[in-house]
């Protein structure tokens, strides 16, 4: 069968591409796009309209063992290391230009697929993930290993080698940026991938695999094979042929990756999954600010984000002053359709995920906790749901503990730091925190003793290229973004040449 | 129940301590040394003689919880950040140093318990234990995080954290030694341990233990609680109040742990696994030593190591030069008592290993490999196993596959070096490798294109406390000693601190 085309004309679109868009939806395997060998189709839906926006091509088994089998031809021949960390870099930045080229086209893509505003699909994804992957070109030929004074008799040193075919599987709430964290370190380093987007929001990665290829990457270099988590991503996770797995998704599905890589031929294996991150508002914070940075945490994306600081702490001799900006905050914010220059808000990604937020949030009513704001669906048409917050909560409403993934923040008080930190800390997640205060001192005893991988003080969501980024806990193992990334995908290889040294038998 | 104390007469060993030494058995927690709370002791063998040594106490279940406890309690309020890098580099100085003063004592404990000849486990295990735990000490104050620019209004920067508890399951292969391996970089770096030594092997690992409490190391710090690998080992893998766990052992064990990992809390893990490591000798080495050295990678530690270079592959032009040479230093091998100051190998460390061994050896003749040395017990007494070697092998045979773990090598050859290389690579195993020749391009193309952790060049099982060491592929994850084995032990806080940023919202 001939591989399918995504076509869609965004000339009826309030703002932004206003062109007609249409690109191959195979799947990119080798360098060209292919059917998937059962001819399996999955069927993408416009979450603002609730319409379809037809079918793209998924990965069977059998396609995932086409793509290592080209993967692994391609770190063996025109990649790793025959090919040198400058050549790899100019690629990655070459394919960062040809993203900021297509910025228009590819944020309007991104809008259309997940619901983000587009207006941020464009500052700040599509952007962000040109400047991730042009980051990691500059790092390709900087991968350095040591030299180490043993004795006289020896020359030791360490090579940080590429580890070959390495399985990536990402989400759909930053599909593009994500693909930038992904494909950046991996491919600076000399490794060849076989990359999942989610089967939800599988348009940019699909529009970038033509970039791809038009940068110049060899084929089979980058292979992008959409589709289902139990079919294409249980068996990336299970290859005997692939040494390595990154996934960034929900904690549930990171277990079971772990011990698919266990079971199979223990690849090592790094992952970005959950958090119920904190936001503590102190009585000496600049409360104006701290409101906006707060309410922002929580709906930024939807809610969408690992690190949403979704349990709100506010010290109690500050709480009504504070709940008056922050309300005032939240109820400015505007929710619609996602290509309107104003909207802040689109819709959740999917039914599915609707339907689960809303269940929280009923579930939320149901345990007494007070529906302060919002609480229900927002319109008649589309995935919409009003922002939403909770107070008067108790510590094991499960509100609280469980990652909603929504607009829905919860609001708790508290007297004194000590009484804070444990509340921040009473949680099996450990992913982001944020620490509002002018006191350097409070501050960063706060930040000390919180335990999740990223704290902010004074701001929230604000992530930067070169800043690590990863969890704590039951949030993932691993750090992603930063030079600490290059980490995750290159395996140590000492060396020990002996110059004189007899030996002992 | 009081616990159980071991006690042995060394007056009548041939060299060595020769005194009588007395120590407690129990379990080391908090501290103390306690009964378990089942009653449940072990009973140790004497691989020499086949002969009891008595009996230790072993870990239940709530053991480790008791630990654990004790653990958790130290790392909030006398260990973890609580006490400077200073203060638990001089700790760790200060247990280097009392290992030192007891190296006779404990050498012959080693020898004792494991069968490994007294004047190795003195100059080797002990003396190296001692080392690393120096080389560890020396690291605890220089713990460093980076500062990160982004932009004028942020300051960014990094933390590396201990993790907290750590579990650490350590083999019988090399009990001291591989105790120091683990307990340096993690005290170092601030964590807490709940540590298991194989419950073949306790004596050197609880002797320790008395000397971490002499050294001053606050109570709950360490905890040594040797016990059952489906007891103890399992209860460590699952605890959910364990944050990491480290292993050094089989790889179907490995599996295990990172399974039990993956579905208690998603631990991190880091695996020291099996090997089945090729040597090379090319037809431009220094035929003499290569040939000892050959020999010294089969039968070092009775061929009881992880990176033992088991295949050996000879240029086909040298290879009968090669193997009368060879042959010659395997058979002047000295086995006999441990204790005799000329002995080089001792038995293997217990029935179970020398049944196993003996059951591949079989399984080789079967096969149909030619058994041109050894193949057979040693003696009548103890579990001593002739030096062996196997020629006339195909890559698909099981003693050519399988990691032995025993004093057995195969011989095979090769013509060149594209060959060689296929060869040398066709394992899923990728622990250590080494290469023998003078020719400097010859040597370093090969250490580049062999796919393991370690490659020596004109060497073998020259391990250095300061150069990582670890597999690639099913031989492990992650890397011990060296700077590198921190890694393992911290995890990174990236602390934003926003200077001027209003919000966004």
């Amino acid at each position: 069968m001939a591989t399918r085309t995504f076509t869609y004309d965004f000339s009826n679109e309030v703002s932004g591409f206003r062109k007609k868009s249409s690109f191959p939806s195979g799947l990119f395997i080798n360098g060209e796009f292919v059917d998937s060998v059962d001819g399996k189709t999955f069927e993408l839906i416009n979450p603002t309209t609730e319409k379809s926006l037809g079918h793209i091509t998924v990965a069977s088994e059998k396609d995932i063992d086409i793509a290592v089998e080209a993967a692994q031809k391609a770190f063996d021949t025109t990649w790793g290391l025959h090919a040198s960390g400058q050549e790899r870099g100019k690629l990655l930045i070459r394919l960062a230009e040809l993203i900021e080229e297509n910025i228009d086209e590819l944020a309007a893509l991104e809008s259309l697929d997940s619901g983000k505003a587009l207006a941020f699909a464009k500052s700040w994804d599509v952007q962000e993930a040109a400047n991730v992957l042009r980051y990691y070109g500059g790092w390709a030929d900087k991968v350095h290993g040591k030299t180490v004074e043993v004795d006289e008799a020896t020359l030791a040193y360490t090579r940080h080698e590429p580890i070959g075919v390495v399985g990536q599987i990402t989400p759909w709430n930053f599909p593009i940026w994500l693909l930038s964290w992904k494909l950046g370190p991996a491919l600076a380093t000399g490794n060849t991938v076989v990359f999942k987007p989610s089967e939800w929001t599988p348009l940019t990665a699909l529009r970038i695999a033509s970039l791809i290829k038009e940068a110049g990457f060899p084929p089979g270099v980058v292979n992008i094979v959409p589709g289902l988590g139990n079919v294409a991503g249980a068996a990336i996770s299970s290859h005997m042929g692939i040494e390595k797995v990154a996934f960034t998704g929900s904690t549930a599905v990171g277990r079971a990756l772990m011990k698919a890589a266990a079971s199979s031929n223990l690849k090592r294996v790094t992952l970005e999954l959950g958090g119920k991150s904190p936001t503590l508002i102190l009585d000496d914070c600049n409360l104006d600010h701290a409101a906006g940075w707060a309410a922002f945490g929580i709906l930024a994306n939807q809610g969408q984000v690992c690190s949403a600081g979704t349990r709100v702490y506010v010290q109690d001799s500050i709480y009504d002053k504070f709940m008056e900006k922050f309300i005032a905050v939240i109820k400015r914010v505007k929710v619609g359709d996602p290509f309107h220059p104003e909207t802040f808000q689109g819709p959740q990604v999917s039914k599915i995920q609707f339907d689960r937020i809303m269940n929280y949030i009923d579930k939320g009513k149901k345990e007494g906790a007070t529906c302060l704001l919002g609480g229900q669906q927002h319109g008649t048409e589309g995935y919409f749901i009003q922002p939403t917050i909770f107070t008067d909560v108790k510590p094991e409403m499960t509100i609280v503990k469980e990652e909603i993934f929504g607009p829905v923040g919860v609001v708790a008080k508290f007297s004194n730091d000590e009484e804070l930190i444990k509340l921040a800390n009473d949680t099996v997640y450990g992913l982001a925190a944020a620490v509002f205060s002018e006191n350097i001192s409070r501050a960063l005893k706060l930040a000390n003793a919180l335990k999740a991988g990223t704290v902010w003080v004074n701001s929230y969501n604000t992530i930067r290229t070169n800043v690590p980024f990863g969890g704590y806990k039951q949030s993932g193992q691993g750090r992603e973004l930063g030079e600490y990334a290059l980490e995750n995908y290159t395996e140590v290889k000492a060396v020990h040449v002996n110059l004189s040294g007899s030996p002992p038998i | 129940m009081a616990p159980t104390t071991f006690s042995y007469d060394f007056g009548s060993e041939a060299s060595g301590f020769r005194k009588k030494t007395s120590f407690s058995t129990g379990l080391f927690i908090n501290g103390q040394s306690v009964d378990s709370v089942d009653s449940k002791t072990f009973e140790i063998i004497n691989p020499t003689t086949a002969k009891s040594l008595g009996h230790i106490t072993i870990a239940s279940e709530k053991d480790i919880d008791l630990a654990v406890e004790a653990a958790q309690k130290a790392f909030d309020s006398t260990w973890g950040l609580h006490t400077t890098g200073q203060e638990r580099g001089k700790l760790l100085i200060k247990l280097a140093e009392l290992i030192e003063e007891n190296i006779e004592e404990l050498a012959a404990l080693e020898s004792l318990d494991n069968g490994k000849a007294v004047a190795i486990a003195q100059a080797v295990d002990v003396q190296g234990a001692a080392d690393v735990l120096r080389y560890y000490g020396g690291w605890a104050d220089k713990i460093h995080g980076k500062t990160i620019e982004t932009d004028e209004a942020t300051f960014a920067y990094t933390r590396h954290e201990p993790i907290g508890v750590v579990g650490q399951i350590t083999p019988w292969n090399f009990p001291i030694l591989m105790l120091a391996w683990k307990l340096g970089p993690a005290l170092a770096t601030g964590n807490t341990v709940v540590f298991k030594p194989s419950e073949f092997t306790p004596l050197t690992a609880l002797r320790v233990a008395v000397l971490i409490k002499e050294a001053g190391f606050p109570p709950g710090v360490v905890n040594i609680v040797p016990g059952l690998g489906n007891v103890a080992g399992a209860a460590i893998s699952n605890h959910m109040g364990i944050d990491k766990v480290a292993f050094t052992g089989s790889t179907a064990v490995g599996r295990a742990i990172m399974k039990a990992a993956a579905s208690s809390n998603l631990k991190r893990v880091t695996l020291e696994l099996g090997g089945k490591s090729p040597t090379l000798i090319l037809d431009d080495c220094n035929l003499d030593t290569a040939a000892r050295w050959a020999a010294f990678g089969v039968v070092a530690n009775h061929g009881q190591m992880c990176c033992a270079g088991t295949r050996i592959y000879v240029q086909d032009n040298i290879y009968d030069k090669f193997m009368e040479k060879f042959v010659a230093v395997m058979k002047g091998i000295k086995l006999g008592d441990p204790f005799r100051p000329d002995t080089f190998q001792g038995p293997q460390v217990s029935k179970i290993q020398f049944d196993r061994i003996m059951s591949y050896i079989e399984h080789g003749k079967k096969e149909g490999a030619t058994c041109l040395l050894g193949g057979q017990q040693h003696g009548t007494e103890g579990y001593f196993i002739e030096p062996t070697i196997f020629t006339d092998i195909k890559p698909e045979m099981t003693i050519v596959k399988e990691e032995i773990f025993g004093p057995v090598g195969v011989v095979s050859r090769f013509s060149n070096d594209e060959e060689l290389i296929k060869l040398a690579n066709d394992s899923v195993y990728g622990l250590a490798s080494a290469v023998f020749s003078e020719n400097l391009s010859r040597a370093i193309k090969l250490a580049n294109a062999l796919k393991a952790g370690t490659v020596w060049v004109n060497t073998y099982n020259t391990l250095r406390t300061n150069v990582p060491f670890g597999g690639y592929k099913q031989s492990g994850q992650g890397r011990e000693l060296g700077e590198y084995a921190l890694d393992n032990y911290t995890q990174v806080k990236a602390v934003h601190v926003n200077l001027s940023g209003p919000p966004f919202i």
